[in-house]
């Protein structure tokens, strides 16, 4: 919801923002604004209803904490995989507890286990069904290096495939090693620029 | 066909040989008994006859497994091993096939046993020993396509390398001095630990 007002926000005050400075309103209403003004005007109505911040950081906020995992359970990881997601540890309270078993509806990939040869192009189709943004984690040992299968029958990593954003260590690891590589995924994307970078393609593109 | 019953319902493996032995003398080429386990090596081409006469008259309703040996440099170089059970007096029965590298096909007891189909599957997947009279023989663990047969004794440990597009590629792995194995000894348990054979004590 919050998303789309963005755009339309950003679309319509383009000039005036510049895409450095957004107004972010939380009750995803657009203030009606006078033309050729920056929305910055005091108004007692929406007073505490206002941040202002980059858009950037606007949109990583709303990525980092509503991350929908596809769960890629392959072995015993993904028993643990299964424990983060219940009650004792609860995945929820990071906002990752909607796990899709649909790649259309993911965001980021846990690839939980041993992935065979025979498995491997199957992930690799399933991240590549997976909508952008996305990200990938490597839970444990086996998704990692291979683990302890040095076999004929195993990928020696995920990472030969799909571009890898956390690695967990472990056999299989504890589900706080996976909130913690959930965490620091979020803290990741934190960091990325989506917007400047974009505009600095179409900048590119149109000179 | 409904079999008859045992003889006995007291019927031991030791029986269960010797009365496979006066009935099929030409079909069994040997007999071992190591701590009571009973191991009868028959030949190929009664193999089904003698196993199903197991089943029918001597009371052998289960099949435990089916499995394969690679004897490199020996001939026959394949060894078919059938482990078969009683339900009705408890007793374990090994019958062992030898199968030479030119035919490398033994008689699929899937008719007798059901339960056969996946574990001949198997044997075929894993050695490439064929089974004639199998209603299914396809691959059961690997992929369709993949050109080699991992337990053979001439298979590297490290596998090898195979492309089938659109199914699945294989690589061969960094084994880094490896396999670590074990030694048996009396050491602590920091000597015990698994490490390459270069540096076992």
């Amino acid at each position: 919801m919050y998303f789309i007002n963005i755009n339309i926000l950003c679309e319509k005050f383009h000039k005036v923002l510049a895409g450095k400075v957004l107004v972010f309103t939380l009750k995803s209403q657009i203030y009606p604004m006078p033309k050729n003004t920056a929305p910055v005007a005091y108004d007692s109505k929406i007073e505490g209803n206002v941040t202002f911040t980059k858009l950037d950081a606007a949109i990583n906020w709303m990525r980092s904490n509503s991350l929908w995992p596809m769960p890629m359970g392959l072995a015993c990881c993904g028993i643990e995989l299964m424990a983060t997601g219940a009650s004792r540890f609860d995945i929820s309270r990071f906002g990752m507890e909607v796990m899709r078993f649909s790649p259309r509806q993911s965001d980021v990939m846990i690839v939980a286990g041993t992935v065979t040869y025979k498995m491997a192009l199957a992930v690799k189709r399933i991240y590549d069904q997976m909508a952008e943004p996305k990200w990938v984690i490597a839970m444990g040992a086996c998704a990692s290096s291979g683990g302890m299968y040095r076999s004929y029958a195993v990928l020696q990593g995920i990472d030969q495939l799909l571009p890898v954003d956390v690695y967990i260590s472990g056999c299989p690891p504890r589900p706080e090693a996976l909130l913690e590589g959930l965490m620091k995924l979020q803290k990741k994307i934190e960091t990325e620029q989506s917007f400047v970078e974009q505009k600095k393609a179409l900048l590119s593109e149109i000179s | 066909m409904k079999s008859h019953k045992p003889q006995s319902s007291q019927m031991n493996s030791t029986e269960a040989a010797d009365d496979l032995r006066a009935k099929f003398d030409s079909g069994i080429t040997s007999t071992i008994n190591f701590r009571n386990e009973i191991s009868i090596e028959i030949k190929l081409e009664q193999s089904f006859e003698i196993l199903s006469y197991c089943k029918d008259n001597l009371g052998f309703d289960y099949l435990v497994d089916i499995t394969a040996v690679d004897n490199m440099g020996k001939d026959p170089r394949y060894e078919v091993v059938y482990e078969i059970y009683s339900y009705q007096h408890g007793c374990h029965l090994r019958l062992k096939t030898g199968i030479s590298e030119s035919e490398r096909e033994a008689i699929s007891v899937v008719d007798l046993w059901p339960t056969a189909n996946w574990h001949e599957r198997e044997a075929y997947d894993m050695l490439g020993v064929t089974f004639k009279g199998h209603p299914d023989m396809r691959r059961i663990l690997m992929w369709e396509g993949y050109p080699y047969y991992p337990l053979r004794k001439d298979f590297p440990l490290a596998g090898k390398a195979s492309k089938m597009p659109d199914v699945a590629f294989s690589e061969p792995v960094p084994l880094d001095g490896g396999p670590f194995v074990t030694s048996p000894c009396s050491a602590p348990t920091d000597k015990r630990e698994p490490r390459s054979r270069e540096f076992l004590p």
